[in-house]
């Protein structure tokens, strides 16, 4: 029986395909059910070494949907960080209040550290450019809903697959579900070795594309990423390409898709989705934001051993 | 008794088979600057194998474990020679570990690794080619990445 009491939700890659089913299939329970008092007495403590509000807020949301309290601080200006204490030894300090730790943090591995340090269950709610395990759960459990099964899926993913860690943590944890990608985006924004090796590893079949009407026709997910300017060198580049992975109604229009494409995006978006596009059945992005309570409800749930 | 390419020693240690490019990082690895017996060292020697190769012989040393490891990620095909009385007494290859500890830098200037006071943490998922994944960041690093310490 998979049980995920005491485990620490640091990457993706942690998890076997029973335990992703297994926190799916919590997340839809905690959906459909009200369970106002299964943390009871619990504290969380949030713990943003970078400012987040709206992944800050989903945590303390489904921790107090459930009966449980928040503690934390959301900027560095209060913390003994300023003073110089090193995060071991202030997780290990904090672990003394709390009954859970969500971390977020600029340096990549901040939270493996933490987990390392400290006996209670860490959750990372992303550190620097690293991982956001929580957020790929939300995203796999959107796909659930708009597809019933997450088995032998097309899913195309488009934009900034470069920087982008949730396209990468998603594409690492459909790996289990014999999922065929494809990756679009510009080349000077291509997925990273690092990913592409996982993936063959791992036999998954992909294919690198520069423009999503290549692939449109196959897809059931498309999966936007923000194209950020910034990531550009110069502002000519970003000019050029940015056309490109913009979507919108019209665009949609034009493309030969399935009747029953879903489009999926982790939000905020800045330019590359048009709001004419809110309107059509292709649109899932904001059922995702309000997956994001029941699937942390689930997993909050599920390591402090409260639901089996 | 055959030529030898680089003169002989009595009583050491011979690294052989060292990737050509890697050889002055390997000499690094064993301090060879503050050893005070012979050291001799050759560089772009003709190697079926590797094509150019580079060899170090070191009087009275013997490696540490450290060092061999240290020495697997950078010249995977090096054949450490144990010298006795002027032959060859023992010949082992080097072996790539497992995880590694300490002795190697994460090469991604934003891990936690390079800004705590912490021991690094890395997990070899690939032998031939290498590469490494840090414990902590998670990212991938192949033999150019790979940052001595
Ligand atoms: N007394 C010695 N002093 C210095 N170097 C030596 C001595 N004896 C052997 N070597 C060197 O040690 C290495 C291994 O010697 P060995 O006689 O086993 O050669 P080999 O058969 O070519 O081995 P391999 O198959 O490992 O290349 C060679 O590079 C050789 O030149
Ligand atoms: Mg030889
Ligand atoms: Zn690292």
């Amino acid at each position: 029986m998979i049980s995920l009491k005491d485990k620490d939700i640091i990457s993706i890659s942690d998890f076997t395909k029973e335990e992703i089913l297994y926190v799916l299939e919590m997340s839809g329970k905690m959906e459909k059910e009200y369970c106002p008092d299964i943390l009871r007495g619990k504290i969380l403590a949030n713990l943003f070494f970078e400012p987040s509000t709206r992944t800050r807020l989903s945590f303390e949301t489904a921790m107090k949907r459930l009966g449980g309290q928040v503690i934390g601080f959301d900027e560095l200006g209060t913390t003994s960080t300023v003073k110089g204490e090193s995060l071991r030894d202030s997780v290990k300090i904090i672990e003394g209040y709390c009954d859970i730790i969500v971390l977020r943090h600029f340096l990549e591995g901040a939270s493996r550290l933490t987990a390392d340090s400290v006996d209670i269950p860490v959750v990372n709610a992303g550190d620097g450019a690293s991982q956001h395990p929580t957020q790929t759960f939300v995203d796999l459990y959107t796909i659930k809903k708009a597809k019933s099964d997450i088995e032998n899926l097309s899913i195309g993913f488009l934009g900034d697959l470069k920087y982008g860690r949730t396209a990468h943590s998603l594409a690492y944890a459909l790996a289990h579900f014999n999922a065929d990608m494809y990756f679009i985006s510009p080349p000077s924004l291509r997925m990273p070795k690092d990913y592409m090796e996982e993936l063959e590893i791992r036999n998954v079949s992909y294919q690198e594309v520069e423009t999503i009407s290549e692939v449109s026709d196959n897809l059931d997910i498309l999966y936007c990423t923000r194209i950020q300017k910034e990531r550009f060198a110069e502002p000519v580049e970003y000019e050029k390409v940015k056309g490109l992975y913009k979507l919108s109604k019209s665009v949609m229009d034009e493309l030969k898709v399935k009747d029953d494409l879903k489009i999926l995006h982790p939000l905020p978006r800045v330019d590359e989705m048009d709001e004419s596009l809110d309107t059509t059945e292709y649109a899932m992005y904001f059922q995702q934001a309000y997956s994001g309570i029941p699937v942390r409800e689930a997993l909050l749930a599920s390591v402090l051993g409260v639901i089996q | 008794m055959k030529k030898l390419e680089v003169s002989a020693i009595e009583e050491g240690t011979v690294i052989d088979q060292i990737a050509n490019k890697s050889t002055f990082k390997v000499a690094n690895i064993l301090n060879i600057q503050n050893i005070e017996q012979v050291v001799l060292i050759g560089f772009n020697l003709s190697s079926k194998k590797l094509g150019k190769k580079g060899i170090i012989k070191i009087g009275g040393k013997l490696l540490t474990q450290e060092e061999v490891n240290k020495i697997s990620l950078i010249a995977p095909d090096a054949t450490v020679n144990i010298i006795k009385d002027s032959e060859v007494v023992k010949k082992f290859t080097v072996d790539i570990p497992d995880s590694i500890e300490e002795f190697m830098k994460c090469f991604n200037p934003n891990c936690v690794s390079n800004h705590q006071k912490i021991l690094s943490r890395f997990h070899v998922i690939h032998k031939n080619p290498i590469r490494i994944r840090c414990h902590y960041c998670e990212r991938h690093m192949g033999v150019d990445d790979i940052e001595l310490v």
